[in-house]
């Protein structure tokens, strides 16, 4: 039920993978948005203060999700092989800016040595600060990763939704249904 | 033989360039030992203020006090370093919609004249480029102090303080309220004479 087997995925890696998703295209929509408001805006401080503890909450789930990964079983991998190697570098592409989009966004606001209120919940500490123009730069990065980010979880979607209309494979369901990973 | 008498010349050349530039009045800012300070200071939609500086620059100056009206200075300042305490805030300030570093990551200030207007008080003109736009100032000065320092040098330390209307500048501040289209720039230093 919540572990892999080599038939599907169990439903911790479903969970993390569908929270991570709507996670990841909500900060995009709202990272866009926000940085666009006027100053006069309601939402100037409120949609950077949802922006920065959403993302600090999906950095702490996605390493959770990196070493969940590692620890457990893959599922059989579909296709051919050379087919199977395009997948694995997608995937591996996607943790990746995940991982750049995230931890660049966290370098900017940390980058006068101050942390990241999460929800007022808790504080993420500042670890690198100080750099020359720190928030500069990381905030150039955050932008162009996030955007690389969309154009390949958009490729992700149509490849999932094109394996699963067109070839009929099970890749997609099995994302879905935890239970394609117990006993056939 | 050619080769080594014109490298002579030139080593000999260079060797005259600081004597001839080097008097007693020539002070580079002590921006190593930190101290020296841009400040800026500006309103925040009339609640308070928001209070600035800059942490990397380098400059010089000349001060004479047997012949003020030569005294002059020249500051360069990074942009870029921009710091009022306040990641998101400096990020803002220093983006298109400001500052714009990444064009104009650089601001320099080149006097063009001092005028004395009392004890240990003048009126230095210059040239400030800021923003790829350069304007003419003043800036009010005072001689604060000079004297031999405990480590065997010799400084001299000033301040002053201007106003900039950032309009001057290119930088658009329209959809602010009146108290914030202007700032105050203050600056201090110590140079040690060379």
């Amino acid at each position: 039920m919540w572990k892999n087997t080599p038939r599907g995925w169990g439903l911790t890696s479903i969970l993390l993978h569908w929270i991570s998703a709507l996670a990841v295209i909500g900060l995009f929509a709202l990272g866009w948005w926000m940085t666009e408001l006027d100053y006069y805006d309601r939402w100037y401080n409120l949609g950077p203060w949802w922006h920065r503890s959403v993302g600090m909450l999906l950095l702490l789930a996605t390493l959770i999700r990196l070493g969940w990964r590692a620890a457990q079983p893959t599922p059989e991998e579909r296709g051919q092989r050379l087919e199977r190697l395009a997948v694995h570098l997608g995937h591996v592409g996607l943790y990746l800016l995940m991982l750049v989009v995230l931890i660049s966004g966290y370098l900017i606001s940390t980058a006068e040595g101050d942390g990241i209120q999460v929800f007022d919940l808790f504080e993420v500490p500042a670890l690198i600060s100080g750099l020359p123009d720190q928030a500069t730069l990381a905030g150039r990065v955050h932008w162009y990763s996030a955007l690389v980010l969309m154009l390949l979880s958009a490729g992700h979607a149509l490849a999932a939704l094109k394996h699963h209309w067109v070839d009929r494979s099970d890749v997609l369901t099995r994302m879905v249904d935890p239970r394609r990973s117990g006993r056939p | 033989m050619i080769k080594k008498t014109a490298i002579a010349a030139a080593l000999a050349a260079t060797a005259l360039v600081p004597l001839s530039q080097a008097q007693a009045a020539d002070y580079a800012i002590d921006t190593e030992g930190q101290h020296a300070f841009i400040q800026f200071k500006i309103s925040h939609l009339g609640f308070s203020y928001i209070l600035g500086s800059f942490e990397e620059f380098s400059g010089s100056f000349h001060y004479d006090p047997e012949n003020l009206e030569a005294s002059a200075a020249n500051l360069e300042v990074d942009v870029t370093s921009l710091t009022s305490n306040h990641a998101e805030r400096d990020k803002h300030i220093k983006s298109d919609d400001f500052l714009a570093t990444g064009e104009y990551p650089t601001a320099t200030f080149t006097s063009t004249g001092f005028a004395p207007s009392g004890d240990n008080e003048g009126v230095l003109s210059g040239e400030l480029t800021l923003h790829g736009e350069t304007n003419e100032i003043e800036m009010p000065v005072t001689l604060l102090g000079e004297g031999e320092d405990p480590w065997g040098n010799y400084r001299a330390g000033f301040e002053g303080s201007t106003t900039l209307v950032l309009a001057d500048y290119g930088i658009d501040m329209s959809k602010f309220p009146e108290s914030m289209h202007e700032l105050e720039l203050y600056v201090t230093f110590e140079g040690i004479r060379q």
